[in-house]
Formats: C-alpha cells, sequence, structure tokens
C-alpha cells in the first residue's frame, strides 16, 4: 500500500495543497527525502503564484494528481547540504524554478536544455526519479538536486524577486534564443500581467522599444509610466492596429486565453517572430496564406529556460535592476489570491511570505 | 479594349472567367525599354498556383489573365542599359518581374518581400498596365528580374525551377535546413517537393517523404533518392517516428491538420509551410511551447537567391521531372494537376506548339 504524504520520507513538512478540482488550498502535512550526498536542503522563504498555479490546482488541463502543493518560484536559504554538495552552503540565498530533475545525458540536457528533456521533472505535480510525487514552494522546506539550484544575487530582493524563476526566464529566454534581444528592435509584448510586465522590463534592457498589446485601456497609463513601455496599442481598436501593421520586429504572447493569431502576425514586418509562451487550452488558427508566407513570419513557441540560462537572468535581473511588480500576501490569503488573479486582479504577481505567515497548524 | 495597352503584338492562351477555361488570346507587350530584355518564350512550367488564380479561388484575379510563372527562353532584343545578357543568351524569369528596388528589402535582394512587388502575372505593372505571364510568345522583362540558365541543364526541365525550385530552396537556407546529417520531412509529393526531395539529398540530409498516397513509395525511394518514406493517414507509421525530424517542408496545398506533423518533429524543430491552404489551420500551442518548435512560412525567394538555387541545380545536376505537353493540351493538364495526376510538372512546349491564328 503507498505510503500516506507524512510517512512517506524521513523529514516533516508542511504546506497547503488542493485537494480536488474547486482548487482551494488547505493546510497540509506531508514529508520530503533526507537530504541526500548531492541535495541541498532549503528553508521557503518566498513562493510566488503563478497562473500555472491556478491551472494546477483546478486541474484545468487534465493532468493534476491530487494533492497539489503548488508553487515553482521560490527564494530560500540553505538549511543543509549533502557531502558532495560544491556549490552551496548553509546560510546561502538560494532560488528554484519550475524544474528539480532531468536525465542529464540527452542531447536537450547536454546542451543545458534540462527543461526540454523529454524526462524532465517538474517542481510540483510530478513524480521524481524515486517514484514519490514532488511537492512544490507553498511549503516550509524543500530538498532539490544542488543542479537545479540557483544562486539568489545580493542585491536582489527575495520576495520581490521570486516571480523572476518562472515569469522572468519565461520571458527572458525567448529575447534571447530568438535573436530579439538587440538594440533598436521593436518588441510587443501581448498581455499585460505576471508574464507580460517582466517581458517589458527585460525587452527594455535590451534596448528595444517596447510596446504593450492588451485589451484593456486602463492599463495604458502604468504600462507607459511605471513599466517604461514605449507604446500601447489597444488589440480591440481596429485602426490603432492598422496603424502598426509591419512594424514590429517580434512579438512576445503572453496570452493563455484563445485568440486569434492573425491580428497579431499582421503587426509583424517581413521575417518577423510570434512567440507564444501561453498556453490555451485549444488550437489556435493560424493563416498561412497570406500572413504567414508572403512575409516568411514564424510563430514558435518557449517554455521556461534551461539551469544555467535561469542563472544567467537571474545575474541580468540583478545587473539591470529588473524585479517584478509583486504584492506580498500571507499565506492563508492564497484562496483570495487565487480568486483575483482569474479576473488579473494584480500588478503583477502575488508573493507569498511563506517563511512568516506559513505556520503548522 | 483589354490587351492593347502596349505597342509589342503577343500572343498567348488566357482564362475569362472562373471556369477557369484557357483559350486563344491576342494582346500586347511594352516596347523593350531601356532596363529591358525581351525574351522568346521557349518553355513555361504549369504551377499549381496557375490553376488556383484561373479559377479565381483566392479571390483576387483581375480577367482575362494569361498565367505562367516558370519561363524559359532567348533573349531576342536587349535595352541599351543592360550589361548582363545579350541576344541569344538562354534565361529565365520566375514570380516576380519588378519591384520598388529602393526599400530596405529590397536593398537586402528580398525583392519577393517588397510592398510593391509586382508578379509576373495577374498584377500591375509600372507604367499602369496588367502583367501577363509565360503561356505566350514573349514577354518583356527589367534585367533584374531576368536570370540565366546554367548551361548544363536542359531548358525545359530546368523551368519549374523558377517557382517550385526556389520555393523551397529559399527556407532551406532560411532556416537552417542545409546540414548535413540532419533529418529533413517533406510532406506532399507533388512539384514542390519532388524538388524538396532533390535538394535536401544535395545538402547531405536524410529525407524522408510523408504522403497520404502508398502507391508513391517506390517512385520516392527509388527514383527520387527519399531514404523512407511516411504513409500519414496510417497511425502506427506516424507513432513510430515522432520526435525523428529536424525539419519538416510542408507543400500541402489543402487544408490539413498541423498537429501530426509538430508530432514527428524532434525538440527545436521547425515546419515550415510553403504550400497554399486556402484557409487559416489550426495550430495546436502545446507541442509548440513544450518543445520550443516553431512554424514559417515562405514566399519564393529574392533574384540574386533565386540565380543562386539555379547555380546551385547547375552544378549538382539538379532539374524537375516533367511531362511535356502541347500548349492545347492546358486545359487537360489542369483536370489532371487538380487531381495531382502528374509526376511532377507539366511544362508546356510553348515555341513549337504556341502558334498565332
Amino acid at each position: 500500500m503507498a505510503k500516506s504524504p507524512e510517512m512517506e520520507h524521513p523529514v516533516k513538512a508542511f504546506g497547503w495543497a488542493a485537494r480536488d478540482t474547486t482548487g482551494i488550498l488547505s493546510p497540509f502535512k506531508f514529508s520530503r527525502r533526507a537530504t541526500g550526498e548531492y541535495d541541498v536542503q532549503l528553508k521557503v522563504l518566498y513562493c510566488g503564484i503563478c497562473h500555472s498555479d491556478l491551472h494546477n490546482a483546478k486541474n484545468d488541463w487534465g493532468l493534476t494528481p491530487y494533492p497539489v502543493v503548488p508553487g515553482h518560484e521560490i527564494s530560500g536559504v540553505v538549511t543543509e547540504v549533502g557531502n558532495k554538495v560544491k556549490k552551496f552552503k548553509v546560510g546561502d540565498k538560494v532560488g528554484v524554478g519550475c524544474v528539480v530533475e532531468s536525465c542529464r545525458q540527452c542531447d536537450q540536457c547536454n546542451k543545458d536544455l534540462e527543461n526540454y528533456c523529454s524526462k524532465l521533472v517538474l517542481t510540483y505535480a510530478a513524480t521524481y526519479t524515486d517514484g514519490t510525487p514532488t511537492y512544490g514552494g507553498y511549503s516550509d522546506i524543500m530538498v532539490v538536486n544542488e543542479h537545479f539550484v540557483l544562486h539568489w544575487p545580493e542585491n536582489l530582493p527575495l520576495g520581490a524577486g521570486a516571480p523572476l524563476l518562472c515569469a522572468g526566464i519565461t520571458t527572458y529566454s525567448p529575447l534571447r534564443h530568438y535573436g530579439l534581444d538587440k538594440p533598436g528592435l521593436h518588441i510587443g509584448i501581448v498581455g499585460l500581467g505576471g508574464l507580460g510586465h517582466v517581458g517589458v522590463k527585460f525587452a527594455k534592457a535590451f534596448g528595444s522599444k517596447v510596446t504593450v498589446i492588451s485589451t484593456s485601456i486602463n492599463k495604458k497609463k502604468e504600462a507607459i509610466e511605471k513599466l517604461g513601455a514605449d507604446a500601447f496599442l489597444i488589440s480591440r481598436d481596429e485602426e490603432e492596429m492598422r496603424g502598426a501593421v509591419g512594424t514590429f520586429d517580434g512579438i512576445i504572447d503572453t496570452v493563455s486565453a484563445v485568440h486569434s493569431l492573425s491580428p497579431l502576425l499582421s503587426l509583424l514586418k517581413p521575417d518577423g517572430k510570434l512567440i507564444v509562451v501561453g498556453a490555451p487550452e485549444k488550437p489556435l488558427e493560424v493563416p498561412i496564406f497570406p500572413e504567414l508566407i508572403t512575409g516568411r513570419k514564424m510563430v514558435a513557441g518557449s517554455m521556461i529556460g534551461g539551469w544555467k540560462e535561469t542563472q544567467e537572468m537571474l545575474d541580468f535581473a540583478a545587473k539591470h535592476n529588473i524585479l517584478p511588480d509583486v504584492e506580498i500576501v500571507s499565506m492563508d490569503y492564497v484562496n483570495t489570491a487565487m480568486e483575483r488573479l482569474v479576473k488579473s486582479d494584480v500588478k503583477y504577481r502575488f508573493v507569498i511570505d511563506v517563511g512568516k505567515t506559513l505556520k503548522p497548524q | 479594349m483589354a490587351g492593347t495597352e502596349n505597342s509589342q503584338k503577343s500572343f498567348g492562351w488566357a482564362a475569362t472567367d472562373t471556369s477557369g477555361l484557357l483559350f486563344p488570346f491576342h494582346f500586347s507587350r511594352r516596347e523593350n525599354g531601356s532596363d529591358d530584355v525581351t525574351i522568346k518564350i521557349l518553355y513555361c512550367g504549369v504551377c499549381h498556383s496557375d490553376l488556383h488564380s484561373v479559377k479565381n479561388e483566392w479571390g483576387f484575379t483581375n480577367y482575362p489573365i494569361v498565367p505562367g510563372h516558370e519561363i524559359v527562353g532567348l533573349v531576342t532584343k536587349t535595352g541599351s542599359d543592360v550589361k548582363k545578357f545579350k541576344v541569344g543568351d538562354r534565361v529565365g524569369v520566375g514570380v516576380i518581374v519588378g519591384s520598388c528596388k529602393t526599400c530596405d528589402i529590397c536593398q537586402q535582394d528580398l525583392e519577393n518581400y517588397c510592398p510593391k512587388v509586382i508578379f509576373t502575372y495577374n498584377s500591375k505593372d509600372q507604367d499602369g498596365t496588367k502583367t501577363y505571364g509565360g503561356y505566350s510568345d514573349i514577354i518583356v522583362v527589367d534585367q533584374r528580374f531576368v536570370l540565366r540558365i546554367p548551361d548544363n541543364l536542359s531548358s525545359g526541365a530546368c523551368a519549374p525551377l523558377l517557382c517550385a525550385g526556389i520555393t523551397v530552396y529559399s527556407p532551406m537556407k532560411y532556416y537552417g535546413m542545409t546540414e548535413p546529417g540532419k533529418h529533413l520531412g517533406v510532406a506532399g509529393l507533388g512539384g514542390l517537393g519532388h524538388v524538396a526531395v532533390k535538394f535536401g539529398k544535395a545538402f547531405g540530409l536524410k529525407v524522408t517523404v510523408i504522403s497520404t498516397s502508398p502507391k508513391k513509395e517506390s517512385e520516392a525511394i527509388n527514383r527520387l533518392g527519399a531514404d523512407s518514406f511516411l504513409v500519414s493517414s496510417d497511425p502506427a507509421q506516424l507513432k513510430a517516428a515522432m520526435g525523428t525530424m529536424d525539419f519538416i517542408i510542408d507543400t500541402i496545398a489543402a487544408v490539413h491538420p498541423l498537429a501530426p506533423l509538430l508530432g514527428l518533429l524532434k525538440m527545436n524543430g521547425k515546419l515550415v509551410t510553403v504550400g497554399l491552404p486556402d484557409k487559416p489551420l489550426e495550430l495546436p500551442i502545446f507541442p509548440l511551447v513544450l518543445g520550443r518548435k516553431l512554424v514559417g512560412g515562405s514566399d519564393i525567394g529574392g533574384m540574386k537567391e533565386t540565380q543562386e538555387m539555379l547555380d546551385f541545380c547547375g552544378k549538382h545536376n539538379i532539374i524537375a521531372d516533367i511531362e511535356m505537353i502541347r500548349i492545347d493540351y492546358i486545359n487537360t493538364a489542369f483536370e489532371r494537376l487538380a487531381k495531382s495526376d502528374v509526376r511532377y510538372r507539366f511544362v508546356i512546349d510553348v515555341a513549337n506548339t504556341l502558334a498565332s491564328n
């Protein structure tokens, strides 16, 4: 008979879990493995609330093994290291993102693209190599193989920096990989939420002209005055969209609702690239002819980034003072936060102050 | 009266309504200007776009229409500023005959993406007159849009390279499908597909043809040189090939599902569409995101690259597989083309069979 979550491993752990498709989280006792020779044990201080946490808690994608402890934007401090760990010591500030293991030997892993490994193990709602479920950062401690632990840059706040570990790398990686990080390019960011607002900051740091493309006029002032976007395009305004046709080198589309790609493709210059990082649950329509073909345009996907690139992104963010805009909340606010997240009522990421507000019951 | 705008008499076959049936048609070409070359047309390939156009399937045909943009012929006149060609040269004309020549895009030798591009037929020329294509006796073209045909390639079999050839060559270069040892899938084995197989082999790729017709397998492997053949309507074959291809050139013109093709790609794989379906296709986003895959388009190529492609064909002895026809067979050829009943391009023997009444 399978062991209960509390008895599975020798080290007691405590967090908040969703137990069914209502997605409502509540206190949950479970356990973590003993710190293995290559493992790092950390006390979780902060954990960002990613939209994926909400999708998983409610089983929107049909893949959730309940009970699920979400959270993959984790910052914390090292409390114990295995005897073969070289990169970290007790007291170090660290981060953990969306992946906690991969096969480490396939083509993708060998190119530092663990996120594209066919055997990757996600930080939560997955099965670890020992057959036990993975539980995420809405919890007091984590035990992670040192390969997947990130050094936390000294001047980066632990709370506001946590969302970089998913939202940050998810927008940083495609800007780099698809050559959209050169100064002077015109980059569009579709959707101004957790992903979008960080995407704006990275694109500005790369020296691009940045236009936010959104359905909500009331986001315009903040986009320009607070986030530093150069322009704002209302995607429902046909005249504005017509005026912007063929002016973008690249567009990062963070919208996860089903939407039409055709107007976005028409905004691109020839050879322009539309990169999708949101995850709509139904296929989208792409007009091959004329849009894609007559401009040699492309639609491509991207998913987080490898460990090496995630570290590079953190260091870049620290160097250029790029910080997500967050609303810090207590652990017991999490269900309300999820309700507000459904309505996009957050500027622009909730971060749970796990260290101070997660209390065993 | 349509067709009498210019001063050089010309004769060809044109369609006048959406039945797409072609009939003999008298019209005219402009006088040979200082930058122009006049060409006596020897051969013209029958491209599927010609069929789409004569039937107005894309909705922008301006009748009467003389199709044809895979033209090989001989120079009969050269303008005073023409240095690249002389009378008697064997030349080709492809899908475009003009562009603005001054914008950023033209300056990068990408005339095919110029917003003011002028197509070989059914377009408005710079003097405001309509352009007529290669199902005709002569054509007058700006020298920038005329190509040299390599000496060792036969004229008739070379004609389809001017559209089909560049249409697959350009994206193969642009999307990096030229690294020896990589695995290319070619979806659809028609005019475009069969040339893509030949280019793929010349680039040193492993090539798999992806088709719904099992009866094309023997030819694909024994005659065209493909390494393997995948029947895409066979779920077991599709499953076994999942995640094995670095790139896929999708030449299929009909509306078709992209999901199975995306599944065939490895991580970071590229699916490039060059067929022209008349409705949008469904694109599942999850496989793109989870595998960092891309779907890209491509549209013929610029003049510099088209010349490069022809020279590449000369070097590697690549020509199209054709069925030579008389001009008066063209309506039957179109019927057969609609059923994909051709291996793999019709070419009209214009010079020998187009007779003015």
